[in-house]
């Protein structure tokens, strides 16, 4: 087991080394991305070195060149391909160099590099058996032509640290690379297996740090081209709703001002995916954005522009009221009669709730699109490139073999980059297709939290008939949201009950939805195991107990719940003011516990004191950029359950900055202590987002524990925590 | 109208009106881009400059109080990325996705030039404005000790 411990005063990781200058690590920019301003044309192609396949190309200096077909958002891709690609290789690391995958290769190639997207937790839990077995392949090939230069068998030639021997011959990777190039293998070798790993299971420093620490990263929103104009795009505030009109006639003499154009609906896939608004462009940002500012503008809000919180939480205690879709693992008897005829048991009923909440990624939402008549350019802070390229080329109408996305570093993206950046890659491709020039257009931070694609609202209304031996005999729970995974996490939850219903119902909305860094748990990790909690309390049984009991047999949830009873010492009789929470639940095929600490004034004030996280990912390649994700995930979800929370009002959000949207800031952040509980089976578990889910319930639970009060929706700012 | 400024040790003469924020007149008319735009209402600090060898955010600064003093901004911090915050900050890998570093980097270094050795609480009242969305800020604190002991001043 590996222990990584970070507090306050102390930085610790026990698995290996992490001094500076011994694990510093070649690194090379791809040629646009550390070039953007100078020339930026060139794509991360054939440039580097001879080429083996589509993802490692062997240098002349000795280097190796690893093409990423992934985003780095913050996640480590841009560290863990290469790991993944050197594993099989076998080079020394050091001499790795890592660039971004032409996206326009991998379309025209027909999805040469498998899938660009990246989202879902999948870089290294799905897409490791293709990644390594491209590495696998390369050495094999470059072992086969030694083999035959030498004369031997290809079992008789070893690859290490870059260099082929067999008995007294010895080569280097770069001398048998063009011959390797031209090898077709009778049979692609197998992957190996976590036993055989030298490099994966390390604790590796990311690559990208040295460029983040100077300014020098390139962002899409760096983006700068030759006579490249600026622009800004103010949509109907209502989603749906349509411009009516503006006055350019207003602005025209403002500084820089070039021009002002309507933005029309868009037609993509699920419907439109560019909203009705106008744009002004002008020779700078700044001038753009005052000058829309001061731009009259009439607005047809349509009838969406009544809704509000309160109106859509009367939706929801309509469908209340009536039956949903039965979904999930439905098992056992009638539960309605059980919980009608209770006879001398005990019936616990609650509801949960959480609201809309938004991405807020560091870098508002931008793109940058260059538009000719036989060619597009466009960068754009996409988790899918490819899918940005299929935007870009719609827009245009420029054949999608011509159209080129530039993959730059992203900003953080957390699900809110998915889909290719649909509205502002469109937006954008629209305005320099008219201009006929370079445009780079940012929304500013209102436009992005007020047309980001949100995070569904949650209500769950749970009933549990709680058995003589304190456990639950049947459980209900009806679950209302604007998605299908407002159930996430509930209906296909961990724990044996007998008699168990789940139902859910859709209400509609018209505010755009997508997915949000653990899509479904995220919201549910806090509705369902605080509801858990009031059915260990209702039937006196210690909480951590009680899921141990509930999951007895499942060794891969045991795993996890048995270190969290070794390491966090959980008690729920600690004086009042203090309490500690635990709470669990699977993301990305990750089973991830959360046991939180934290004290609560009389006043009411909260401080999370400390939060364990103990994870089930089956393997891990980097458990120190494991242990970053955890701690990133963890104030992710924290933040957004504790202060954040968005407030719908005629029809728009209200709170659209981070003045009024609050998010987690240094002075909360709990030291995080992170514990892995492998076991080591065949399906691989996501680590970049499996940590949210059970925080915000654990410290609910906790603050339950300190206070006697249950917190049953979000934010909890919103709710009076003091006791006496 | 035409202002002179002092970025990073370099003389700048630019067009832009005079309450044009600093930030935009850095990023779009200099071309240092590494001082970001997150929040516009200087509340997320990932526009973090240093005016006289004070933090700033650039997002609510106009140009014309620039006028006269001097700018810096993370390209400008060290010659070779080797101010004792930068040095820590990649000894112990802070970043994640990067965005804020930059302004968390020039908030961590202003504090050290005015507090040598930051106590926790120091070091949160100094970066409670700098928003960090992958949530870095463990390793950022982690990292501002230790360019303490590295003897940023």
């Amino acid at each position: 087991m590996t222990n990584i411990n970070v507090t306050r005063r102390q930085f610790n990781v026990t698995t290996a080394a992490l001094a500076g200058g011994g694990m510093m690590l070649g690194f090379h920019m791809p040629a646009h991305g550390a070039a953007t301003n100078k020339s930026p044309w060139l794509l991360p192609t054939e440039k580097e070195g001879t080429e083996i396949n589509a993802w490692v190309a062997i240098d002349p200096d000795g280097g190796v060149t690893m093409r990423v077909p992934h985003t780095e958002q913050g996640q480590g891709a841009l560290t863990s391909v290469p790991m993944m690609l050197a594993e099989e290789l076998h080079v020394d690391w050091k001499s790795v160099r890592a660039v971004f995958a032409d996206p326009n290769r991998h379309v025209r190639n027909s999805n040469e590099y498998v899938t660009m997207s990246t989202s879902g937790s999948n870089v290294v839990r799905s897409r490791h058996p293709h990644i390594m077995a491209a590495g696998a392949s390369a050495r094999e090939r470059l072992k086969e032509a030694a083999a035959k230069a030498w004369s031997v068998a290809r079992t008789e030639v070893t690859a290490k640290d870059g260099v082929l021997t067999a008995g007294n011959r010895r080569g280097t990777f770069a001398e048998f690379a063009t011959a390797a190039a031209a090898i077709r293998l009778e049979a692609e070798p197998k992957i190996k297996t976590p036993d055989q790993w030298w490099l994966l299971g390390t604790s590796v420093q990311r690559l990208d740090i040295p460029h983040k620490v100077n300014g020098s990263a390139q962002y899409s929103i760096d983006t700068r081209l030759p006579n490249m104009v600026y622009a800004n795009v103010v949509c109907c505030p209502v989603p749906w709703g349509k411009l009516k009109s503006f006055n350019f006639e207003a602005i025209k003499g403002r500084p820089g001002v070039i021009g002002a154009y309507e933005m029309k609906m868009g037609t993509g896939r699920g419907g439109a995916d560019m909203q009705s608004g106008v744009a002004v462009v002008a020779d700078s940002f700044y001038r753009a954005k005052t000058a829309l500012d001061l731009m009259p503008i009439e607005w047809d809000v349509g009838a969406s522009g009544a809704v509000t919180d309160k109106t859509l939480a009367a939706d929801v205690q309509r469908f209340m009221t009536m039956p949903g879709e039965a979904t999930g693992a439905n098992a056992g008897g009638d539960v309605f009669a059980m919980i009608a005829n209770p006879g001398t048991a005990k019936v616990v009923k609650a509801e949960y709730y959480r609201p809309y909440e938004t991405h807020f990624r560091m870098e508002p939402i931008n793109a940058t699109a260059s538009v000719t008549a036989d060619r597009v350019d466009v960068w754009t802070p996409s988790q899918d490139q490819s899918a940005a390229l299929q935007l870009a080329a719609s827009q245009s109408g420029v054949d999608p073999k011509n159209v080129y996305p530039h993959t730059t570093f992203i900003g953080g993206a957390f699900g809110g980059g998915g889909g290719g950046n649909t509205g502002v890659t469109r937006q954008a491709t629209e305005l320099s297709k008219q201009l006929g020039r370079p445009v780079k257009l940012i929304w500013t931070r209102e436009e992005d939290v007020r047309h980001d694609k949100q995070r569904s609202p949650h209500t769950t209304q749970f009933t549990a008939v709680i058995g003589p031996n304190g456990y639950p005999t049947a459980f209900f729970s009806r679950s209302v949201g604007t998605e299908t995974r407002v159930t996430s996490g509930i209906a296909d939850m961990p724990y044996q009950i007998a008699n168990r219903r789940h139902e859910r119902s859709l209400q509609p909305s018209h505010i755009p939805t997508a997915t949000h860094r653990a899509p479904g748990t995220n919201s549910n990790g806090f509705i369902m195991e605080g509801f858990v909690d009031e059915m260990a309390q209702a039937g006196g049984i210690n909480p951590l107990d009680w899921r141990l009991k509930m999951t007895e047999g499942d060794e891969d949830w045991q795993a996890v719940l048995r270190v969290m009873k070794e390491k966090s010492g959980f008690r729920t009789d600690l004086p009042r003011g203090e309490g500690m929470g635990v709470a669990i639940m699977e993301d990305h095929a990750s089973i991830c516990g959360a046991c939180a600490t934290v004290t609560v004034s009389r006043r009411g004030v909260l401080t999370v004191e400390k939060v364990q996280v103990v994870i089930n990912s089956q393997h891990v390649i980097n458990p120190l950029n494991c242990a970053e994700q955890l701690e990133g995930a963890a104030c992710w979800e924290l933040g957004t359950a504790w202060t954040a929370g968005l407030i719908l009002d005629k029809g728009q959000f209200q709170n659209t900055n981070i003045d009024t949207y609050q998010l987690m800031r240094i002075n909360q952040m709990p030291p995080v202590e992170v514990h892995f509980a492998l076991t080591k089976g065949g399906t691989w578990g996501g680590m970049g987002e499996p940590a949210g889910p059970p925080t915000p319930a654990a410290v609910a639970n906790a603050i339950f524990y300190a206070t006697g009060k249950r917190i049953r929706t979000t934010p909890f700012k919103n709710h009076d925590l003091s006791w006496a | 109208m035409a202002l002179t400024l002092n970025v990073n040790g370099t003389s700048r003469t630019v067009d832009v009106e005079a309450e044009t924020p600093l930030l935009w007149v850095l990023r779009d008319t200099i071309g240092l881009t590494g001082t970001k735009y997150g929040c516009g209402i200087a509340r997320c600090g990932a526009c973090t400059v240093h005016i006289d060898g004070q933090a700033v955010r650039s997002c609510n600064t106009k140009v014309s109080a620039a006028v006269g003093t001097r700018v810096t901004t993370i390209e400008g911090l060290s010659a070779n990325s080797n101010h004792p915050v930068q040095v820590a900050w990649t000894e112990i890998g802070v970043p994640q996705c990067g965005y804020c570093q930059s302004g968390q980097i020039m908030a961590a270094a202003a504090l050290l030039s005015k507090r040598a050795r930051p106590t926790d609480a120091e070091i949160d009242e100094a970066m409670v404005e700098n928003l960090c969305r992958c949530g870095t800020y463990l390793r950022i604190r982690a990292a501002i000790h230790r360019a303490a002991e590295l003897g940023a001043r």
